[in-house]
């Protein structure tokens, strides 16, 4: 190890000598890494299988009342069971904590029948007294709203008439009954918690750390170390049957490019959220398999059409000339969204298409044959723009027939390579028909404050679409326009009365045929006025290790994704690789600790030996 | 420099044994200067919290983006969701009262709650403390000690080979960006790259369901190598390079030609004379350090995903969550005023050239 270090001289000895230890010392260690190096990550803690995943994200609050990231939200799931869940195979609503469900000819009561084997993880039993008291809580008590208000703003009133019905009493009908992705919380627990003081402050306060929390999902919380890890015990007597892991511990890695070493080495056995080019990467590597599923999320720009109140008050300073719908369809039109998949996804996204992802098949809509729908077409938005009175000046950019040169501001958040790449196209498309593009990449915070403000011409959004469209198609009725300058609801300063009559159908709908109709017509609608550019669905890209899970559920089953399912299904059905996982599922042994331990000892020790000797021999020999 | 050279140094502990003994005789006048000096430095230390508590609370405020729309993104909420999380985090008050229950607080200690997580500030920070001393204490000191080593040396013989492989060396490390070496490090050697086996965690302080008290030592040892060898290459340069500049200062002076006209050997000289000399402006630079270490591992934390200060200090200002920023701010801001407190109190007893 040492050998070619040679003292060339007194002078240099004690450096020499630091060299040797220091070299002896890395052999050591060397030595015993590989000891190290095979104790897996998905370590054993006190038997059975464990599912390591790498979460990217810190939870705010295990308070389903008001937690608000979606990471918990997600974590939550698994640990409180809701109503009704998402089928994995349809898409559609399927049978949960409620049985069977029907709604009056009206459409104003909704019943839910509940099981009959549902017990807490205290051995409570769990029944419809619970489901009305969540319910009751969110609609009577603000501070219990801020996570799950929006399901219940349309109730007047949820009772338990027995041990097994819930009944809905609505305001109006409202077809989102079937997706209510409330969590149900126990009643006995959290009652007090609720009565520990007035107005609710004490609920809001409450962090829900008492592991092991009760809950009927099949998973129960049973330790959170802040900033490390959250650990989730499975519930061996949960109604659907016992998950295949004993354990899930999520471990957080605030840098997703060590979160994807960490699955190579295979400290951890699943990563979520990765970037096209970590999944490239990941697709070589051993006994690792890369799921890309359809996209939940598209990705779009909004032009500003003017930005106003529901009063009327106009407000920012968007360009005049936006309100003009020719101009906005010539600018939809100028973009070839199949560049943006190839050039800003680099392959990794569907190009767009209607404002529901394809994933959601039957809400979804294509413009492709629609006559009404102009599609990518430079040459058609250049005589548009010919036609309507926009001049090309000198330089190649046009002035509106108001005379007012059509230089756009673009604001793209610059935390998002794709917004980034695809603005960087938008700029070369838009001059392609005579529209000079100020490129402002900035930071979500600043690009929050220009939308807010109104203070945008072109600007990058994208929401991720739930299996139930309703919320992200509200957002563009005239009720989402703000009150007051800054308080908008929607993202686009969209009003137009055909849409709103549209929405307030679908929501009316029950048949889900029916209502899959309206929702088309509702993209047909936004893809005509040009306000909301959808760009692309980008794919999802996540990993896990093949000799740690050998199988697990995806949402949905074909095309779907594993991370952020509406249910539970991917860790409730994972299944431990049995063979080499259950062999290697034991953590490093107290006697390589104990090496490494003597190892740094001896380091230490040598340390502090060259020191004193290096001073005695010094001035002994020299 | 015809000052009497202190002699009793130690090279390894600029600390208390290299001070030279205070007991001068002295006067109840020098008393009087001792303690307008303390006081003013006293005052001085209170102006500036004073000020970065203010600087604080209105910094973070000038942020662009909205706490609650950050933290809603994405979420199906309602406007009366939002306006219910605006009044749980007192936004919806003016400015001046919010900032007035912020600083009737802090007089009581009270940091203020953090928006995301709901919990008292001071609770988080507490939590974290442990992790940050830690990780950033174990690398100052390690970066100091081999700063200060390689620096004596290469300042004794400047623009020798030593001299210049080291400070080429350190100067390429200090100009590496603390990620890519970070991840450079995870990838040789804590994944694992074809026949070379992953030696060292990727990220973490100590791995889950780690029990006992010797294990768990060993463990956090084991978590603690990249990210400490991290710090240490990107930070031991300033060391290394204050050292040698003031060791080269020293060279030329009367006090080292005296000592080798005694008949002491160059080693000696150096040791025994150059560098208890040269080692004060140093301990300025350490001091200061131990201060910002807190908030200087703010990207060797989020590499290697060390529980720490600098870890929730990025999930803060993602939000922002104010409560939680300003709070981590004025504590990052007065452990640096205290430091420099420290350092203006411990450096007279060093260097009596500077006593009041």
């Amino acid at each position: 190890m040492n050998s070619h270090h040679h003292p060339s001289g007194l002078r240099r000895r004690p450096s020499t000598r630091l060299r040797r230890v220091a070299a002896a010392g890395t052999a050591l260690l060397l030595a015993a890494a590989p000891a190290l190096a095979s104790a897996p990550a998905a370590a054993d803690e006190g038997g059975g299988d464990t599912l390591t995943v790498a979460l990217s994200q810190q939870v705010d609050s295990f308070n389903p009342f008001t937690a608000q990231l979606a990471v918990t939200t997600n974590i939550l799931r698994h640990v409180y069971d809701s109503l009704l869940t998402t089928d994995p195979e349809t898409n559609g609503p399927a049978a949960s904590l409620a049985e069977s469900w029907e709604a009056s000819e009206d459409g104003l009561t909704w019943t839910f029948q509940l099981r009959d084997d549902v017990t807490f993880s205290d051995g409570e039993p769990l029944t419809a007294d619970d489901v009305a008291w969540t319910f009751t809580t969110m609609m009577e008590n603000e501070a219990a709203s801020v996570a799950n208000g929006n399901y219940v703003s349309g109730f007047r009133s949820v009772t338990a008439p027995d041990g097994h019905t819930v009944v809905v009493e609505l305001d109006e009908p409202q077809a989102t009954m079937t997706s209510l992705n409330v969590p149900i919380v126990p009643r006995h627990v959290w009652e007090p918690i609720l009565e520990e003081s007035e107005g609710g402050d004490s609920l809001a306060e409450y962090g829900n750390e008492d592991f092991p929390t009760v809950g009927s999902g099949p998973f129960v919380l049973t330790g959170h170390d802040k900033g490390r890890s959250i650990t989730l015990e499975a519930n061996p007597d949960h109604w659907r049957g016992a998950p295949g892991f004993d354990r899930i511990v999520l471990r957080y890695y605030s840098e997703k490019d060590a979160a994807v070493e960490a699955l190579r080495g295979g400290e951890v056995s699943f990563v979520y959220e990765l970037t096209r080019a970590q999944a490239t990467a990941l697709e070589s590597a051993e006994n690792v398999h890369v799921n890309t599923a359809d996209g939940k999320r598209f990705q779009a720009f909004t032009v500003n059409p003017g930005a106003v109140t529901q009063d009327g008050e106009e407000f920012g300073d968007g360009h005049p000339a936006l309100a003009d719908r020719t101009l906005r369809q010539a600018i939809a039109m100028a973009v070839d969204n199949q560049e943006i998949v190839d050039k800003a996804h680099g392959g990794q996204a569907v190009a767009a298409g209607g404002y529901i992802p394809p994933r959601y098949s039957d809400f979804h809509w294509e413009p492709e044959g629609d006559e009404a729908a102009p599609d990518f077409d430079p040459d058609a938005a250049n005589a548009m723009l010919d036609e309507a009175g926009y001049e090309r000046g000198g330089d190649g950019v046009r002035v509106s027939p108001d005379g007012d040169r059509l230089k756009l501001r673009m604001h793209v958040h610059q935390d998002r390579p794709a917004n980034v790449n695809a603005g960087l196209i938008l700029v070369e498309r838009l001059a392609d028909i005579g529209i000079e593009v100020d490129n402002r990449t900035v930071d979500p915070g600043v690009l929050s404050d220009a939308l807010y403000a109104g203070e945008y011409d072109l600007i990058f959004t994208g929401w991720t679409v739930n299996p139930d469209p309703d919320y992200v198609l509200s957002i563009h009725t005239c009720e989402a326009l703000p009150t007051e300058p800054g308080t908008m609801q929607g993202d686009a300063y969209f009003c137009d009365e055909e849409y709103d009559d549209l929405y307030e159908a679908q929501l009316a709908e029950y048949d889900r045929p029916g209502r899959a109709e309206l929702v088309r017509r509702l993209q047909q609608v936004l893809y005509r006025e040009a306000v909301v550019n959808v760009l692309a669905y980008p794919n999802i890209m996540e990993a896990y290790r093949t000799d740690q899970i050998a199988s697990l559920q995806y949402e949905p089953a074909e095309g779907g994704n594993i991370w952020g399912q509406e249910g539970y299904w991917a860790w409730w059905s994972a299944e431990p690789a049995s063979a080499e996982a259950g062999a290697s599922a034991s953590g490093p042994s107290t006697g390589v600790w104990v090496g490494v331990g003597a190892v740094v000892l001896a380091l230490v020790a040598a340390g502090g030996f060259l020191l004193f000797r290096r001073r005695s021999t010094m001035e002994d020999r020299e | 420099m015809t000052s009497t050279p202190t002699t009793a140094g130690d090279p390894s502990g600029p600390g208390a044994t290299g001070a030279p003994d205070p007991a001068d005789p002295a006067g109840s006048g020098r008393a009087w200067r001792v303690a307008r000096y303390v006081a003013g430095r006293l005052t001085t230390a209170a102006v500036s919290l004073g000020a970065v508590v203010v600087a604080g609370f209105f910094l973070f405020r000038i942020l662009p983006g909205d706490p609650v729309r950050a933290m809603t993104e994405g979420r199906e909420v309602t406007a009366e969701q939002r306006e219910e999380l605006r009044r749980q985090f007192g936004l919806d008050e003016p400015l001046w009262q919010q900032f007035l229950d912020y600083a009737a607080g802090l007089l009581r200690l009270d940091l203020g709650t953090s928006f995301q997580y709901r919990e008292p500030v001071a609770e988080l920070i507490l939590d974290r403390l442990g992790s940050t001393v830690l990780l950033a204490g174990t690398g100052t000191v390690v970066a100091a000690l081999l700063g200060l080593f390689l620096g004596a040396r290469a300042g004794w013989r400047p623009g020798g080979r030593g001299d210049r492989v080291n400070t080429a060396v350190a100067l390429f490390f200090w100009s590496v960006p603390t990620f890519w070496l970070g991840l450079l490090l995870i990838v040789f050697l804590a994944s694992g790259r074809g026949f070379v086996p992953g030696l060292f965690p990727t990220g973490g302080m100590v791995d889950p369901g780690t029990d006992g008290v010797l294990e768990t030592a060993l463990n956090t040892a084991w978590h603690m190598v990249l990210p400490v060898i991290t710090m240490v290459a990107v930070i031991y340069a300033q060391y290394l390079m204050i050292m040698r500049s003031s060791l080269m200062d020293e060279k030329g002076a009367d006090y080292l030609t005296t000592a080798r006209a005694k008949g002491l050997r160059d080693t000696l000289v150096r040791r025994r004379h150059a560098v208890p000399n040269a080692l004060l402006p140093t301990v300025t630079l350490v001091f200061l350090n131990l201060g910002q270490i807190v908030s200087g591992v703010i990207l060797v934390e989020t590499v290697f995903s060390w529980p720490g200060l600098g870890q929730l200090f990025y999930s803060g200002l993602r939000v922002p969550d104010l409560g939680l920023v300003q709070g981590l701010f004025v504590v990052f801001a007065a452990s640096v005023i205290l430091m420099n407190l420290l350092a203006d109190m411990v450096y007279p007893l060093l260097d009596p050239r500077v006593r009041p």
